[in-house]
């Protein structure tokens, strides 16, 4: 059984290491509830120190518990497309993690999904289980391993959210340059529940489509989705998310800034109003620097009155006037240039993970000084 | 301190200022009058360096330097300082954080000046993020006062600012121009000479409220682009709001369209 070969996070090499905390994995746990690496399809590692949490690979979590085939293929179709499909038919792992009645207060729990192997498919099949009032927060990185350009990432997501339960969901991507990444991820938002993602990837990658669907299906239900994305020169970013608001007083809101440096980004929202008595707001905002796409596609659906839907989009570079005022204040043109694009990719996301953090700087400098 | 000579500033290709010579002195607050479109937040523009405001003729002297064809950024830390009229809000970056680097490495304590102004609930906020008109001029003073200019150029200080907050605002720009002390800027032997040093100004005003406040040596109008007469600030405010501008025109005795 795995439990019995676990591997010890501090032991994985130091380049991996690095590349683990850049998408917010921490190998020293205190900080952590419970983590979950797997590699390729393999579980290496997969610990929760909580009573009252579980995270099990999903294979093993399949075999403990006869349920949970009723909670497979329900939030995402698996005939949706060839991705969805070729998951089904596997092989695939991922992770099961379960968060039991009234369990709150917690610190995160950490996944990493890495394709360790240059070429390899990595089919994913993660399900998430928030019980009644329970709370937790999960920190998932997608990555590859060291000098891994290449390779294909298929995940299917399904989250459950029982009623007054509580999900934090920060998801970061850091992939090689030749990477095809199809996550495919579906919620299920009950009365009183919430969700809440941030979603960040701002390195380099070939193409990543996807466009998770949340439903709130109970009153009062909220769903917060926000992303940071950054294409850089040959990356392709599809990227967006639907909030479909089926009970009286839920409320969504999707933002996403957007920035590219030269690859091309599509970001689409939508929000659905299926009944009355609903609120959501949807903001798109993309900055071009100097080259590169960016195609914002936001869209407001009212399927009756009384629904309140707003948008607000905006593609363009930089405003002069934003540089010059900074500069009368003794900034130089990259210094401004910098803090500017600071704000606009960190308005919305509180404290990241500090080597993340760091990453980010870089990218902002060398972008800033790409500009001069 | 200041010294334009023949000063002729286009925007794009169209000439806003014509022929302007003028001399700020070492310590020296100079007034600018004038009707709304006459030019005068151009010219401060123009001294800061903005690249709208094309210079076609003559040239700026700071501080005995030319500094005509200066960018922006240079002319700041050559210490000059302009307060915005209308500034624009940069999202995510947070007004305690710009006003940290305006600060350098100069030893401010940014809290006790932000009390001073009454800005310290608005720190925490994105620059200009949904400010009212006397809020930003609070922000404004408070990023000049930090920055500590030579020369301060303040475009209608007092516009949009309430009653209760203008005797406020007045007592910051005489600190800002060395006629105060400021209590949180700390005062240490160097420095110390420096505060008490009286620095140079230049300010728009339309109504001349803060005449009131802060102590103006010498007054001028700006009319249709041209520098017109000079003179004691208070008496050229009391000429206009008797004779309006018309006067003004009459001593350019001259055709004034250019």
């Amino acid at each position: 059984m795995l439990r019995d070969k676990q591997l010890d996070l501090e032991t994985l090499p130091e380049d991996e290491k690095g590349l683990l905390a850049e998408v917010g994995i921490e190998v020293n746990e205190e900080r952590r509830e419970g983590s979950f690496l797997q590699q390729d399809l393999d579980v290496v590692h997969c610990t929760v120190k909580q009573e009252g949490l579980e995270v099990l690979p999903t294979q093993e979590a399949l075999e403990r518990y006869e349920w949970l085939k009723d909670y497979l293929w329900q939030q995402v179709s698996s005939d949706k497309d060839e991705y969805t499909k070729a998951v089904k038919e596997g092989p695939y792992n991922g992770y099961f993690i379960r968060a039991l009645r009234g369990v709150r207060g917690l610190k995160p729990i950490q996944t990493a999904l890495l394709i360790a192997t240059p070429g390899f498919v990595q089919n994913v099949h993660n399900i998430v289980i928030v019980e009644e009032d329970a709370e937790l927060h999960i920190v998932t990185g997608c990555l590859t391993g060291p000098h891994v350009s290449k390779g294909k990432h298929l995940g299917i997501t399904e989250i459950y959210i029982r009623k007054g339960g509580k999900l934090r969901f920060t998801m970061v991507h850091r992939w090689g340059k030749n990477v095809v990444v199809r996550p495919r991820t579906g919620v299920l938002v009950e009365e009183n529940g919430q969700f809440i993602s941030h979603y960040i990837t701002f390195g380099e990658v070939k193409s990543v489509q996807m466009f998770p669907i949340v439903h709130l299906n109970g009153s009062n239900a909220i769903a917060e989705m926000q992303s940071v994305l950054v294409a850089p020169p040959g990356a392709s970013l599809d990227i967006g998310g639907e909030i479909v608001c089926n009970a009286p007083g839920t409320r969504a809101e999707i933002v996403s800034r957007a920035m590219t440096t030269g690859g091309k980004i599509i970001s689409r929202g939508r929000l659905v109003g299926a009944v009355k008595g609903i609120k959501g707001h949807l903001e798109c905002k993309g900055l071009i620097l100097k080259r590169g796409l960016i195609h914002a596609i936001p869209e407001l659906i009212g399927q009756t009155d009384e629904v309140e839907l707003s948008h607000e989009a905006a593609v363009g570079k930089i405003a002069q006037e934003e540089i010059e005022y900074l500069m009368a204040r003794g900034l130089d043109e990259e210094e401004a240039t910098s803090m500017i694009v600071r704000g606009f990719l960190e308005a919305d996301i509180e404290d990241l993970p500090a080597p993340l953090q760091k990453r980010l700087d870089e990218v902002i400098e060398e972008t800033s000084k790409d500009l001069m | 301190m200041l010294k334009i000579e023949n000063l002729s500033v286009e925007i794009n290709g169209k000439q806003i200022l014509k022929d302007i010579s003028l001399e700020v002195k070492k310590g020296e607050v100079l007034v600018l009058f004038g009707p709304n479109g006459s030019g005068k937040t151009s010219l401060l523009m123009t001294i800061m360096g903005f690249p709208r405001y094309k210079v076609v003729n003559g040239r700026i002297l700071f501080k005995g330097q030319d500094i005509t064809h200066l960018p922006v950024y240079e002319r700041a830390r050559l210490g000059i300082g302009i307060s915005f009229q209308r500034p624009p809000t940069i999202t995510g970056l947070k007004t305690r954080d710009l006003v940290k680097r305006c600060a350098d490495d100069k030893e401010i304590d940014i809290e006790t000046l932000a009390k001073e102004l009454n800005f310290t609930n608005l720190l925490d906020r994105d620059v200009n993020d949904g400010l009212s008109g006397g809020e930003i001029k609070r922000s404004e003073l408070l990023q000049l006062m930090v920055q500590q200019p030579d020369l301060v150029l303040l475009d209608e200080p007092e516009s949009g600012v309430d009653l209760e907050n203008i005797a406020l605002i007045g007592e910051a720009i005489k600190g800002l121009l060395g006629r105060a002390p400021v209590k949180a800027i700390s005062c240490r032997s160097l420095k110390e000479e420096k505060l008490r040093k009286k620095r140079s100004g230049i300010i728009i005003t339309h109504t001349g409220h803060i005449l009131k406040y802060v102590p103006a040596d010498r007054g001028k109008i700006l009319y249709k682009g041209k520098m017109c007469i000079g003179g004691n600030p208070f008496e050229i405010l009391e000429q206009i709001s008797k004779y309006g501008y018309q006067e003004c025109i009459r001593c350019l005795g001259i055709n004034n369209s250019i």
